[in-house]
């Protein structure tokens, strides 16, 4: 009987074995998600918000980059320092980890930004793979996905091959030579992607973007933040004209082509630059071709559009003005503010400066050097952004606007592509010049129209927007003493460094976990 | 006969409290009575009962009992060999006497709980230390660990901080794993519980009250902690609680005072070196203009002495004629906390019966443990404040704006808020936040054990445990506070406040965990082999449940914040281990014994593949004093020699679901825009299919002695313990999963070390007992592996992070290198000792300065730790000491890094604040973090506690009394420039200040 007793528990228990199959209940499997189209539209807000924020709780608290505060994670705020603090666009008084070599020149390949920005990249693209493995057609119609739905999901799939081509581009950019992986790459197994190189992988991203540019919406047909075909244009076109830089060969005439495809579509300037970047640029913004969205309530981070109006705002400056609190981090060096006729913006109103002081004697000082007020939390008619606290930016960042592709094509005719004539090149010019004076009044003739001018009205035009650093190696200018800044090279005056600075170093941690990837030379 | 009842008596390890049986039947010249052991009630043959102060005297019989003649105000000296000496006063007592002598401290027949059962202590084969309440460090603890402070060999407690309830951070042995907890098993009667803590409680373990506790029993090494298996990889801490007893009934009422003082100050600038700097190296007058008008230490302002009361009373005794014993206690504790504002208050009731039913072949054991924990946590955001505020700047203003407290305002800013990122006033910080929580615990268990008839030796124990806790708490910060001003909601043109900031908020918090075991034990003596048997097998589940309610943040009037409402009602998480287990002691001629364990047990953390794990483990003793040619000696009383192997795992402090794919959605402030619509966002997770248990291999050789009837003993253990497939954190390859790093086995750590414990009694007599303990632990751990492909180029993992700048960290877990090594730069120093600022050495030689030139330069874990203590009783008065050494543990002193600047006093965001006084030795302008300077040894000498405690005697009929006095954090020896060299994890940074406690205490039995 005792026995019994004691043989029945045993069995009992025996089925307890089921217990140890545990699921979080808030959460779901891809089988549960990926049975409609909504589902996969809220994997592609994880796409796209995946550059916008840093995790998937804001402000902070889930983020999705690890080995870096969360803060400083995301996207926008990596890519900006990466493109910015390294040339005479940007200083920054902060004490965050290893943050000044890149103004003294000497970052490591242990870099935390440098590896942060790295690691962004790929999990973007991480991101990008999952979405185009799980939304292949035969992954469709094996869920018995079909009709209006598939076509969608099949336009999704094409803005997640978009935003692969824009992340690897940015590698390339900046890191030359990264680890490669597609949707083939299988997750979870202990694998070893391979390594690419600048002219594969340059190769790559053009021949997607072609290939995309086909499935992707006609220009400004598709959802606001959305990419279309305008998109995956205009990264063709800053691709051709960086292409001697990444190549060796240089695409003048790709680069005017694909601008002047953009130029077309039917996008306007903004008539106010000091509208560019204010609370409510999401709103009649026709001068936008891709953004990255934040909104004070829905879309918070510490990084993207926060991160530049806070980090801008110190010293003697109104926090009014800026519509969110200081932290009095970023300004910039000499050489940018003496690009304009005055400080004041009286002439040239994208000169948005607040002049504290132009030399730079300590960089930790915040009221040495310029700040800039270019962008602000504040809306067209002088209301504040969305957020009661202050804190969290409504500001939209354009990753490509028109006035980018007016440069391009310009920088492409006057460096001798075809395609194009100087003389709608100089229109093109003149339009930013009027806009920027509010009359013709600073309008150039067709004999100022030389490279060194392109790349001066580009710092003029573009400053803070992450161009910089790709702009002065374009030129030849970033490192080498050809064109020195305060603090190039950890010095006053500026110093000259050497040329195998021109590519950031592929992170230790990427290098040292995986054996297929060389480091870049030099470092 | 003596196994028998030994074994019968297994599950309860009971120093029972001395006691006299009284039975009143009038009154004589000859005195008789009966002399029992202590521990089991057995009468004691051949003890000795001297009259004191003469020669008159007796030998118990077989029965224990004696005769002498005395006078009615006589004291019998009481002895007998293995037992403690005891005098008793027949004064007020009346014949026949009943007199229970304990047995002497290293007693070989002791029996240790060893989880699923209990061994005799000669017949362990594992690192296993016991402490018995005697032996308790005695004073005003207010969580059980401390207890055993500075008692154990490789065990450290070290407080998290003198916040009041505060909990410690326990290592045996310095922990196993890198990324896993290193947090060991804590095991209360029977019932593992989750090490975890909980919304509103700052410690899992004050939930229970210390006078409850009768024996802690730690499992050091594989052979003895295998038993738990998966769980045992950083050791075993079994917690025995106080348990009924039978005879009359027993009255305990304990009352203790006692007095918190903080124990010092950081040392900061004065307000005169302020304004002096201030002119001098200000920008001059609008930095002057900065300055107030006051004299304000901020730290004499946030501190104050504080006083607490615990008070306990406790019934033991048996009901129903014996058969049900119980003990039934109550405990009320109330404290205030040395930072204003803080208070801590404790409601226990603990209910054990211990009924024995059909002739004890049943016993059951009920224990009940209920506890109400009330907590006020004072901001210790005002700690840090307090010691980088303006000290020239005073506490309040006649404002009637921010509560009164002195702000710094942003008058450019509409409506005149706090400035921006401002500090804030220590005082505001503390006055103005009212955080309160209240935290319910029960714990319990009911433990049946049958000794199943016909089958002599054989029997079935079940045990059936519940943890159940519920923490609730409030926030609650006026709206005119100037540190959550700024949660306002604002309207614009023309400016208005539409809600004012502050907080008011609730959180709630659920545990619980059930557990069943099951196991049958089978004792034999096989006489013709000359040896002794004990076999266990066993099987196990338990469940653990964590449910969080969400909820909004709200300001003071409670409207919520936008994109606070939580994305769903609670978050749940749940995990589930099964085990099956099984032990054999296997024992020839009381000489040679073997034990083997076997666990397997299956967690609901990993993959179907992978989730079963195999943990064995072997031991082997030999207890030399009981051969031939040492069985008589006189000098050797034990000798024993041990030799343990075995395998553990490891499974805790790693996320619940690590093996999965799953997608989990954002929250509302994560949400993503497309179009005019926000789209939550679905993250996969990053998951390791393969992800499986840490497996921890132990080598353990071990000595124990004892020499002149123990008078002198103590063991010896060396130990080897390797731990691979390290559940770790590490870089990945890029792009094979959701995240650039991820938790998955692997990596290495090894550690060799050693433990040494002597105990002393140096004088026994019949006036002064006179015990010195002494124990001390070498640990040299290291890192052996850390990457899937090793590469020598990659630095390590950083950890650490620090206060000041974004993201900094100032340690580094790397290969061939001590976990949490600080990885900093070697600073340059001028001829004359001065540190040149920005000045570090290019130690890699490739003429640049960056963060390849940053080096590994010591650790917080100590190389030795030590542990002194001793005791003395001398008639009536004891008195004694434990004190505690750490020998080789370095400090990164993150207050003066970041503190003791110029930039602090002159602030570029636009005040002026207060300098860590190393700024009047660096002269740094900038905050130079990683310099070395900064790396302090913090190796230092503790006097934990002093105490003196006086036996007043029978001071009404039948009322004993005790008093006590003692003081805990007496003083501390250090180098170390901090306020105090201990702080968990190695950074020095804004902690809770241990106070210096005075504490007095009354004692009644009656």
């Amino acid at each position: 009987m005792r026995w019994t007793v004691l043989l029945v528990s045993a069995l009992a228990f025996a089925g307890c074995h089921k217990d140890l199959d545990r699921f979080p209940p808030n959460d779901v499997t891809g089988a549960q998600l990926y049975t409609n189209e909504a589902g996969y539209l809220q994997v592609l807000a994880k796409v796209y918000g995946s550059m916008a924020l840093t995790g998937n709780a804001g402000p902070a608290g889930a983020g999705d980059v690890a080995g870096i505060d969360e803060g400083t994670s995301d996207f926008l705020r990596l890519f900006w320092k990466a493109q910015e603090l390294s040339t005479d666009e940007a200083v920054v008084a902060w004490n965050d980890a290893d943050i000044w070599e890149f103004h003294n020149m000497n970052w490591s390949a242990n870099h935390t930004f440098l590896t942060g920005l790295y690691n962004r990249c790929f999990y973007v693209i991480t991101l990008c793979n999952e979405f185009i493995r799980e939304s292949a057609p035969e992954a469709l119609s094996g869920r018995g996905i079909s009709g209006a739905a598939a076509e969608n999901i099949r336009i999704m799939r094409a803005e997640a091959r978009f935003v692969r081509a824009f992340q690897y581009w940015v590698l390339l950019d900046l890191y030359g030579n990264p680890g490669f992986t597609t949707e083939q790459t299988p997750i979870g197994a202990a694998g070893r992607p391979p390594q690419t190189d600048r002219k594969t992988l340059y190769a790559y991203v053009e021949s997607e973007l072609n290939a995309v540019a086909n499935d992707l919406p006609a220009p400004r047909a598709n959802q606001y933040g959305r990419a279309d075909k305008a998109a995956a244009w205009a990264l063709l076109a800053r691709l051709s004209l960086n292409s001697q830089v990444y190549t060796g060969t240089a695409k003048w005439s790709e680069a005017i082509t694909n601008a002047k495809r953009v130029i077309d579509a039917g996008y306007a300037l903004l008539p106010n630059y000091r509208n560019l970047m204010l609370a409510d640029n999401n709103v009649g913004n026709t001068e936008a071709i891709w953004t990255l969205n934040y909104d004070g309530i829905k879309t918070k981070n510490f990084g993207g559009t926060t991160f530049l109006v806070n980090a801008s705002v110190g010293g003697d400056m109104d926090q009014n003005f800026s519509g969110l609190s200081g932290w009095g981090g970023i300004r910039t060096t000499k050489n940018i503010p003496l690009l304009f006729p005055d400080f004041n913006g009286t002439a040239d109103k994208r000169a948005q400066f607040f002049q504290h002081k132009l030399e730079i004697d300590k960089i930790s000082e915040f009221k040495d050097g310029f700040a800039i007020t270019k962008f602000r939390n504040r809306t067209r008619t002088g209301g504040f952004g969305s957020d009661p606290g202050r804190t969290f930016s409504d500001i939209d960042f354009p990753v490509f606007r028109l006035a980018e592709m007016f440069l391009i094509y310009a920088e492409g005719v006057v460096k001798g592509g075809t395609g194009g004539d100087r003389a709608t090149a100089l229109g093109y010019l003149n339009r930013l010049r009027e806009r920027a004076y509010g009359s013709t009044a600073g309008n150039i003739s067709d004999v100022s129209m030389n490279v060194d001018y392109i790349l001066d009205e580009r710092a003029r035009e573009l400053y803070w927007e992450g161009f910089r650093r790709s702009d002065l190696i374009r030129y030849g200018r970033f490192t080498g003493s050809n064109y020195l800044w305060p603090w190039k090279g950890g010095v006053r005056n500026g110093t000259g460094v050497e040329a195998f600075r021109n590519l950031y170093p592929i992170p230790a941690s990427e290098v040292g976990s995986n054996t297929n990837i060389k480091q870049n030379p030099g470092y | 006969m003596r196994i028998k009842r030994l074994t019968m008596k297994s599950g309860l390890v009971g120093w029972m409290i001395l006691a006299f049986v009284l039975q009143v039947v009038g009154q004589g010249r000859p005195v008789s009575g009966t002399v029992v052991n202590g521990k089991d009630g057995s009468p004691l043959s051949s003890a000795t009962v001297l009259v004191k102060g003469t020669t008159r005297g007796a030998n118990t019989n077989a029965n224990g009992q004696f005769t002498v003649d005395a006078a009615s105000d006589a004291v019998l000296v009481v002895s007998s060999v293995g037992f403690q000496t005891r005098e008793v006063a027949l004064a007020g007592l009346t014949s026949p006497l009943s007199i229970a002598l304990q047995e002497s401290s290293a007693n070989l027949n002791e029996v240790v709980v060893v989880g699923y059962g209990t061994q005799r202590k000669r017949d362990l084969t594992g690192a296993v230390t016991s402490i018995s309440r005697k032996d308790f460090v005695k004073g005003a603890l207010q969580t059980p660990e401390q207890l055993i402070a500075g008692k154990v060999a490789g065990v450290q407690i070290t407080s998290n901080g003198g916040a009041p309830g505060a909990g410690s951070r326990i290592r045996i042995r310095g922990g196993a794993s890198l990324n896993a907890s290193n947090d060991p098993l804590i095991v209360i009667d029977g019932v593992p519980v989750d090490n975890g803590g909980i919304s509103g409680s700052s410690n899992p373990l004050n939930m229970i009250n210390p006078n409850d506790i009768e024996n802690f029993t730690v499992l050091k090494d594989p052979s003895a902690a295998a038993i738990y298996g998966s769980r045992a990889s950083n050791g075993v801490i079994l917690i025995t609680t106080r348990k009924g007893s039978r005879g009359p009934l027993r009255f305990n009422f304990g009352a203790q005072v006692f007095l918190q003082q903080p124990s010092g100050r950081v040392d900061v600038l004065s307000p005169q070196q302020i304004r002096d700097l201030v002119g001098s190296k200000g920008s001059g007058a609008s930095d002057i203009a900065k300055l107030g008008a006051s004299n304000t230490d901020w730290q004499d302002q946030i501190y104050k002495n504080a006083w607490g009361q615990d008070l306990n009373f406790g019934v033991t005794g048996s009901a129903l004629k014996g058969k049900l014993p119980f003990r039934f206690s109550t405990g009320f504790l109330n404290q205030d906390g040395i930072l204003r504002t803080g208070n801590f208050g404790r409601q226990t009731a603990s209910l054990n019966l211990s009924p024995r039913l059909f002739k004890d072949r049943l016993r059951v054991d009920l224990n009940l443990k209920g506890a109400r924990t009330t907590n006020r946590f004072a901001n210790q955001g005002a700690i840090g404040s307090a010691i980088s505020f303006d000290p020239t700047q005073p506490v309040r203003v006649n404002s009637p704006r921010f509560g009164g407290f002195f702000t710094y305002i942003d008058n450019n800013a509409s409506g005149q808020p706090p400035l921006a990122l401002s500090p804030a006033n220590p005082m505001s910080l503390l006055e103005m936040t009212d955080d309160r929580s209240t935290v319910l615990r029960s714990i319990g268990n009911l433990q049946l054990d049958y000794s199943i008839p016909f089958i002599s030796g054989l029997r079935a124990n079940m045990n059936l445990g519940y943890d159940v806790q519920e923490g609730r708490g409030t926030v609650l910060v006026s709206d005119s506070a100037a540190h959550t001003y700024r949660r306002w909601e604002t309207a614009g043109n023309p400016f208005r406040v539409v809600n004012f900031g502050g907080v008011n908020n609730e959180y709630q918090s659920n545990r619980r965990n059930l557990l069943w075991d099951f196991y049958l034990n089978y004792v034999k003596d096989l006489k013709f082999l000359d040896s002794r048997i004990d076999v266990m097998a066993g099987t196990g589940y338990q469940d653990f449940l964590f449910t969080n309610p969400n909820y909004p943040d709200r300001r003071f009037n409670k409207t919520v914040i936008p994109g606070s409402e939580p994305q769903f009602a609670r978050n749940e998480a749940q995990y589930t281990l099964i085990s099956y287990y099984g032990r054999m002691n296997y024992s020839i001629a009381d000489r040679y014994i073997f034990t083997a364990n076997l666990r397997t047990d299956g967690s609901s953390r990993f993959s179907k593949n992978n989730r079963w794990g195999v943990f064995p483990s072997v031991a082997f003793a030999w207890r030399v004093n009981n051969e031939s040619f040492l069985k008589n000696s006189t000098v050797v009383s034990d000798l024993k020699f041990r030799f343990g192997w075995g395998v553990t795992g490891q499974q805790d402090g790693i996320d619940f679901y690590g093996y999965l794919p799953r997608y989990s959605l954002s929250n509302n402030a994560a949400q993503y825009q497309f179009g005019n619509e926000f789209l939550s966002m679905q993250r996969p997770s990053a998951y390791d299919p393969n992800l499986s248990w840490e497996t921890t291999r132990n080598i353990n050789l071990g000595m124990d002695f004892g020499f002149f009837d123990n008078r002198i003993n103590g063991s010896i253990d060396v130990f080897n313990r390797k731990t691979e497939d390290l559940l770790s954190v590490v870089p990945i390859p890029l792009g094979t999963n959701f995240s650039n790093q991820l938790l998955t086995n692997v990596g290495n750590i090894e550690s060799r070390g050693l433990e040494f414990t002597l105990n002393l009694t140096p004088v026994r007599n019949n006036k002064v007992t006179w015990d010195v303990g002494f124990n001390l632990t070498y640990i040299d751990p290291k890192i052996t592996k850390l990457l899937l492909n090793e590469d020598p180029s990659f630095p390590g993992n950083p950890v650490g992070g620090i206060s000041g700048g974004t993201g900094n960290t100032i340690q580094i877990h790397s290969v061939g290198h001590r976990p949490y090594s600080f990885f900093v730069r070697k600073q340059i120093y001028e001829v004359g000792g001065e540190l040149l600022e920005g000045l570090y050495e290019d130690l890699n030689r490739d003429g640049i300065i960056n963060n390849n030139d940053l080096y590994r330069y010591k650790s917080p874990d100590p190389r030795v730790f030590m542990g002194l203590n001793s005791s003395v009783n001398f008639g009536r008065w004891t008195a004694g000491f434990v004190s505690r050494i750490s020998v080789g543990n370095y400090l990164y002193n993150n207050l003066a890094s970041n503190n003791g600047v110029l930039r602090q006093v002159l602030n570029p965001l636009g005040w002026i604040g207060n300098a860590h006084a190393s700024y009047l030795r660096t002269g740094f302008n900038n905050n130079q973090y990683f310099s070395d300077y900064y790396v302090e040894n913090a190796s230092f000498f503790r006097m934990d506690n002093i105490n003196v405690g006086y036996d007043a005697g029978e001071v009404l009929k039948n009322v004993r009394m005790r008093l006590t006095a003692n003081v805990q954090n007496a003083f501390v020896i250090t180098k170390y420039t901090g306020l105090d060299p201990e702080v968990n994890g190695g950074i020095d940074n804004n902690i809770y200040p241990r106070p210096r406690i005075f504490a007095f205490g009354v004692n009644l039995d009656f």
